[in-house]
């Protein structure tokens, strides 16, 4: 499968002169759709810039990116504005869910703002909250609903309608370790289904859900995970004295 | 694990012969911890030779084991004892970096990363291994966790000793010649006394 997201050359410098701050430094990376890809580095390592350039949130210094094809990087605000309505889903650390709607509108909303029709997108909205195991929550209001429901209504909110690509930054960082497992377990499914994820994150826990595990540190990338080799390698160990 | 208070364990349930044992315990570990035959018939011969459990012979061939008055207070003991947290055992990857750290042209940070690398592999399969299994089968969700916070407390060390090195000048942590080991330092030698850097 060829690859939803693909960062080329990508460098972002901000400031200028030697005040000037090297936050990301020739990143080349590429996920497929299916695959779900951890970004695993230390606090000012620079993941949390790869996630807002690769979701066109920020503008690269240097460098392209590409989203299903398209070279996100060298089109106007708002050309930028409608691939991220339309193909990516977001899923933060605390939420970001609107107090004043219910579950099913925070989830239609992505679809509406994008010139789906309301009965459309509440329909759409549904079926999604429905599949995550909220279906008899939607009419509930954020401040009603538990750490774990909440992001699972901002999952439903990134996962609905055709997105492609799933960014999440820090997702299970306000959870307790169940329901972190369950959101986790949720992205995973999504992207099992087609769509091309990716996870950024400090904590090793959290990453060992990805496919793929890409290391960096100050700005590059300096590593990353061999694939996997099955379950069964496990039972290389030696027996339990 | 030991084998021995686990075959107790599930002797406690009722009689059962030795390739049942096996293979339930196998079950209960979602064969993370294999363990072979012989391994089971030793650990059973030793239980029969304490006292802990009897067996009868059944068709001639087979045998049943059953676990005795002494056998059941031994498994009590066992389950009310703490594990040993006292002595903290030398630990081969900090030996590893303790060394790296003396030696001169190793790239400290590369080989933390290369280990972090290794164990971060562990534990996605265990993960996977997770995501594939039932919600439902507890026993195995429960060795799996504890292979994957036994790992992540690896990677944390890991990423600790990282964050420690970067703040420090370029190679002043590195020993003279002739100085002892981190390891070997009154401090740590008291520690593991103490059992303080657990």
């Amino acid at each position: 499968m060829s690859a939803v997201l693909r960062l080329q050359h990508v460098s972002k410098v901000y400031g200028t002169g030697p005040a000037a701050v090297h936050a990301l430094r020739d990143i080349d990376v590429a996920v497929r759709g299916g695959e779900l890809v951890a970004v695993m580095g230390p606090s000012g390592s620079g993941k949390s810039t790869l996630l807002t350039i690769a979701g066109s949130l920020e503008e690269p210094t240097e460098g392209a990116v590409l989203i299903g094809g398209e070279d996100v990087s060298r089109m106007s605000g708002d050309d930028r504005a409608r691939v991220r309505r339309r193909s990516i889903g977001f899923v933060f650390q605390d939420f970001n869910l609107l107090a004043g709607l219910s579950a099913l509108e925070n989830v239609a909303l992505a679809l509406e703002l994008d010139g789906v029709g309301t009965k459309a997108a509440r329909l759409a909205a549904a079926g999604t909250l429905d599949e995550l195991g909220l279906g008899e929550r939607a009419g509930s209001f954020p401040d009603d609903l538990s750490g774990g429901e909440r992001q699972r209504v901002a999952i439903a909110r990134a996962i609905v309608g055709d997105r492609q690509l799933l960014l999440a930054d820090e997702p299970t960082g306000a959870l307790d370790s169940v329901n972190g497992e369950a959101v986790m377990r949720l992205l995973r499914t999504a992207c099992k289904r087609g769509m091309a994820g990716v996870v950024v994150t400090h904590d090793a826990q959290l990453a060992s859900w990805a496919d793929r595990v890409v290391f960096i540190r100050d700005g590059r990338i300096v590593d990353e995970t061999a694939a996997l080799d099955g379950p069964e390698a496990l039972l290389a160990n030696g027996p339990p004295s | 694990m030991s084998v021995r208070h686990a075959l107790l364990a599930l002797l406690s349930e009722g009689p059962k012969y030795g390739l049942r044992l096996r293979q339930e315990f196998e079950a209960q570990t979602g064969d993370v911890w294999p363990l072979n035959v012989g391994q089971v018939y030793s650990t059973l011969h030793r239980l029969e030779k304490d006292g802990s459990v009897e067996s009868d012979e059944v068709d001639g061939t087979q045998k049943r084991f059953r676990i005795t008055t002494a056998g059941a207070r031994e498994l009590d003991r066992w389950l009310h004892t703490p594990p040993d947290a006292g002595s903290p055992p030398r630990d081969e990857l900090v030996m590893k970096v303790q060394v790296a750290l003396r030696m001169p042209g190793v790239d400290v940070a590369e080989l933390l990363q290369l280990h972090r690398r290794h164990m971060v592999q562990a534990m996605q399969r265990y993960t996977h291994l997770k995501a594939d299994t039932p919600a439902g089968d507890v026993g195995l969700g429960l060795v799996i966790d504890a292979e994957l916070f036994r790992l992540e407390a690896v990677v944390r060390w890991l990423d600790a000793a990282d964050a420690r090195l970067r703040h420090l000048p370029d190679r002043s942590w590195a020993a003279a010649p002739g100085e002892p080991l981190a390891d070997d330092t009154p401090a740590r030698r008291r520690a593991r006394t103490t059992g303080a850097d657990r």
